[in-house]
Parts: structure tokens; sequence; C-alpha cells
């Protein structure tokens, strides 16, 4: 009996993601230092871990409404409405999920008939292509370029849009690449948005770690409020990835259904992770500001340490990642890394893990203490010297 | 300027080409800013924090409350100053509240540091009084939790 016959083609059609291949290389070395960690290298505030603890001790161990706790679901609007300008109903426009990759999961599943297809500009993160898969749809990659700063150009989608396209899906800032959509180039993708009648899915986990600028919420710009499913959460800007807490806002009936498959796969994200967040949303703005102020510190030692070291690098403006070049080097993404690792010990992603326009770069986080990310410049130069 | 100094109090054996890369500027610039608050007395000293007691070096502190008699024109400072030039003193405080001064006061044993107290510290003219408490356990000093138990548990690739 060959059981893998009885797998679904959908799920056989999905790649293993290219993280984690590599992530079982690096997992059986030692004394690596780590570039290739997608997640804060803070651990959550005291102050939230501390109310979640509060929060178990009164007894907050039960279900919540499916939306999620109604205090949370206040807090994310009231949020939102002061950083953006947007007003949504807390009681009908949002939703509190596992994380935002249950919200973009649910998105999909909410909105897809199966063959609509969605855009998805590349590189970007690993489960963006899969959700579509996986919803039934068919993902069209829309590369971006380094000499676009990574940038999604509406040229671009106008080439690959057709009668079957149902939605775009964005994230910025980016991972993998660090890249920012200032306001005046988001408005375009707006109105081409508006001009063809698509859906946006924007994934803004990353918002809060702007460097530049402000960030946009794409739900601000005109049209956009109902036509955009925002999705957000609080794993990167306080530090918050394993407590697996998210949340969509949008439109009653985008809400309604994707609550609707919520509430029978999910039923609600853990109450203890709410708690948390409801605190996270009230007192967290200091910490995140020092988080923000840390990380922008690294950022500039990376953009500065990558120049030195003679690799083409656009410079992030956003999340936590620099995406070098290593085209100059002759070897692909996965072979600069393998070989970086074993011959330095220095863990960073090759850059097609996050689509085939990622080839030919490496992301390398920044999520490491200054210490860290000097030593691993350090080496990169050494190994890069050696092979030249 | 703040920013620099942070980084500095954070960990000052960055070097300054590090320091100048994190901020953006000149090497040269930033280390002839930092002998200017050197200079200036802004950065008054670069210290370390040693937990004696993994060395096996124990040694005790004692924190003091004083009451004292302000003296005319120089108020506390005269007093303070007779305190603060022991090299047995570590930190003096003015407070407000129910004493005066707050006195940390470290010695190699208990007896060191009553030795001092009752025969150095009370019999300073204008000392009206001292309560003398002994630490028993130092969990946190300037920031940094001296035995911290918080890891990087984080897997070493995830997307």
């Amino acid at each position: 009996m060959n059981w893998a016959d009885r797998i679904s083609p959908v799920v056989n059609s999905i790649p293993p993601s290219g993280i984690r291949r590599f992530f079982d290389v690096v997992a059986e070395m030692k004394d690596v230092i780590s570039l290739g960690v997608g997640e804060p290298d803070f651990v959550t505030p005291w102050h939230i871990r501390e109310s979640c603890v509060y929060g178990l001790q009164k007894g907050y161990t039960a279900y919540t409404s499916n939306y999620g706790l109604l205090e949370l679901r206040e807090e994310i609007v009231k949020r939102i409405k002061h950083l953006y300008d947007v007003t949504y109903n807390p009681r009908c426009e949002a939703l509190v999920t596992v994380g935002v990759s249950e919200a973009l999961d649910l998105a999909m599943r909410a909105i897809i008939t199966p063959g609509d297809e969605v855009l998805v500009p590349e590189p970007s993160y690993v489960s963006y292509k899969a959700c579509v898969t996986l919803a039934g749809g068919v993902p069209i990659p829309v590369t971006t370029t380094q000499e676009n700063d990574f940038r999604v150009t509406v040229d671009q989608l106008e080439k690959l849009v057709t009668p079957k396209t149902k939605a775009l899906l964005i994230g910025y800032p980016n991972n993998p690449t660090g890249a920012i959509m200032p306001r005046d180039a988001l408005l375009k993708v707006a109105e081409f948005a508006s001009r063809h009648d698509l859906i946006v899915i924007s994934d803004e986990i990353y918002s809060d770690l702007t460097y530049e600028g402000t960030h946009t919420c794409f739900s601000s710009l005109p049209d956009m409020r109902d036509r955009t499913i925002l999705l957000n959460g609080f794993s990167k800007a306080y530090a918050m990835t394993g407590w697996r807490i998210g949340y969509a806002l949008s439109n009653p009936a985008f809400i309604g259904a994707m609550t609707k498959i919520h509430q029978y796969t999910m039923l609600c994200a853990p109450i203890t992770a709410q708690v948390a967040a409801i605190e996270a949303l009230k007192h967290g703005e200091e910490p995140m500001r020092k988080m923000h102020a840390e990380y922008n510190q690294r950022r500039r030692l990376m953009i500065e340490g990558m120049r030195k070291i003679g690799l083409s690098c656009f410079e992030p403006k956003g999340a936590f990642y620099i995406f070098p070049s290593i085209k100059e080097t002759g070897m692909t993404s996965l072979q600069f890394a393998e070989q970086l690792l074993k011959t330095e010990k220095v863990a960073l992603v090759p850059g097609d893990a996050f689509g085939e326009s990622g080839e030919g770069f490496v992301r390398c986080s920044y999520a490491a203490s200054l210490s860290n990310l000097s030593e691993a410049l350090k080496r990169i130069e050494r190994f890069i010297k050696s092979r030249s | 300027m703040k920013e620099l100094l942070e980084l500095l109090e954070k960990d000052h054996t960055q070097t300054h080409e590090q320091l100048a890369s994190i901020l953006n500027r000149a090497p040269a610039d930033v280390a002839a800013q930092i002998k200017e608050l050197e200079d200036a007395k802004i950065i008054v000293k670069y210290h370390t924090i040693i937990n004696w007691e993994k060395v096996g070096l124990d040694s005790v502190t004692a924190i003091i409350d004083v009451k004292v008699t302000p003296q005319r024109e120089v108020g506390f400072d005269s007093i303070a100053e007779r305190i603060y030039r022991f090299p047995e003193v570590r930190n003096l405080y003015l407070m407000s509240g129910a004493y005066d001064l707050m006195v940390m006061v470290e010695g190699d044993t208990l007896k060191d540091v009553s030795h001092f107290v009752a025969t150095k510290l009370s019999t300073i003219e204008g000392v009206i009084s001292t309560t003398t408490h002994f630490m028993l356990k130092k969990y946190k000093e300037d920031g940094v939790i001296i035995e911290d138990q918080e890891e990087d548990r984080r897997l070493v690739v995830t997307p």
C-alpha cells in the first residue's frame, strides 16, 4: 500500500517550504550564528507576559466569542483608527485569529472560487502562494526587482490581470526584502484594484517596523476600506510570535464569511494570548518604540556592513531583513547559503525560498544582537574574499 | 547624542567603527564626540557589572538610612561629602521622606561594615541617627538581571 498516493493532489502540488529544507541542514550544526530567523530576538515585554499570568490566575481559561474578546477587538479598531484614521465596527468587522497565518488562510478560503487567480508579488512570505493554492485558487506571481526597490508596479499588474483575477495579495513592509511601499505607489495599486474590481488582501504584520517615512495602511486609501482585508497581528512589533495571535479587519460580509470558517475549524484564538494582546495594545507602545529603535540601529549596521563587503544591496526600510544580491559570486542562493554555513557557520536563508524571483539573493535577518551581527558580517566578508 | 550615549551605556566595548555604522556617521566624528562627552564628564565612567559571588569572593553590602542636621549655607552637601569620601561608600543619595541620606556601604565581612557604621559614619558631626539594613541577595543591578534564566529559544531558521 502506498499511502502517499492517497494524499490530496492539491496538497501534493504544493512544494515543501524551502526554508524547512534548509532548516534541517542548519539544525544539525553547532555554534552557528543565525541570521535566518524570521522573528524578533526580544522576548515578549514583561508587562505583557505578566498580564497573561494574571489572567490565568483569574481563571481566563475558557473559549471566547468566535470573533475574539470584544475588549480586544475594541482595542484593535481603536489603534487602527488612531494610526490610520480608518474606522471599523468591532462587533462585525473585526476577527481575532491564530496569527496572521490563520487570517490569511481564512481570507483565501472565504473569497476564492476554484480557478480564481490571485496576484502575488514576489519575493514574498512563504505562505502566500500555498494558501491561494490550498483554497483552490491559482497564484500568479508578480516579479518585483531590486531596480524597483522590490515594489509592485501597476505596469506589471496590468500585464498579468485577467478576467479570472479575483484578488491581489500584498505584504509591505515585506518579508524577505524589507521593502516598503510609500503612499503614492500604493495609491496607484489602489486605483488598479478599483479599475479591475479586485479584492486586496494586505498583510501588514510589519507595519510598526517602518524606519523611514510612515506606514500607509492600504485600507486608508480611497475606496479601499471595504475592498481590503487588512491583516495584522502582534508577533513582530510586540515580539509575540509564539503566542499566535493576529486579526483581520474588513467589511461585515468578508469578516462574517471568514468567521464562519474560523468557528468550524479553530473556534477561537487562545484566550491566554487574547488577554496578553489587550495588554500589548493598552500599554505596549513604549517597549515597542525601544525595540524599533534597536532594529533601526542594527539595520544601519547591516546596510553599512554589506556595502563594505561589496554586496549589492538596496536599502531596506521596513521589517527586520536585509536582502543583498549574491549574483556576483557566481553561486546560486542555495549554494551560497550552504557554503557559507559550512565554512563560516553563518545561517541565512536562500532567496529562492520566497519565490523564483528571490534567486540570486539571500535573506539576512537582523533580529540578532549587535555583537552577533558584527561577527556574522566579518565571516561573510571572509567567505566572499576567500572565493574571489 | 542621546542615541550614542544609550549605545555606550548598554555596551561601551563597541568599536568607533561599529558605532559609526549603527549611527550612520563617520568614525572620526563619533570618536571626537565621545572624547568631548568624556571631557565634559557627561560620560563619567565606563562601568562593569561583576557577579562577585560567582567568583567566590563574597562581600557584604548594607544600605544605611542616615538622618542628619543640615548645615547653614551648604545644606546637606558638606556632610554628604564627608561621607562619600570614604572608599567603603559605594553609593550615596539624598532622599525625601523619613530620613535624609541613603548610604550604600560595601565591606568584606559583616564586622567590617558594622565597624564602619559605628566608628566612622555615626560619629560624624551632624549625623543624628543611622538604621542599617544588610542586603541578602542581589536580583537586579543597574538594569541588569544578575542570574537571567532567559535564553534564545528560537529555532535557527524560520520563515
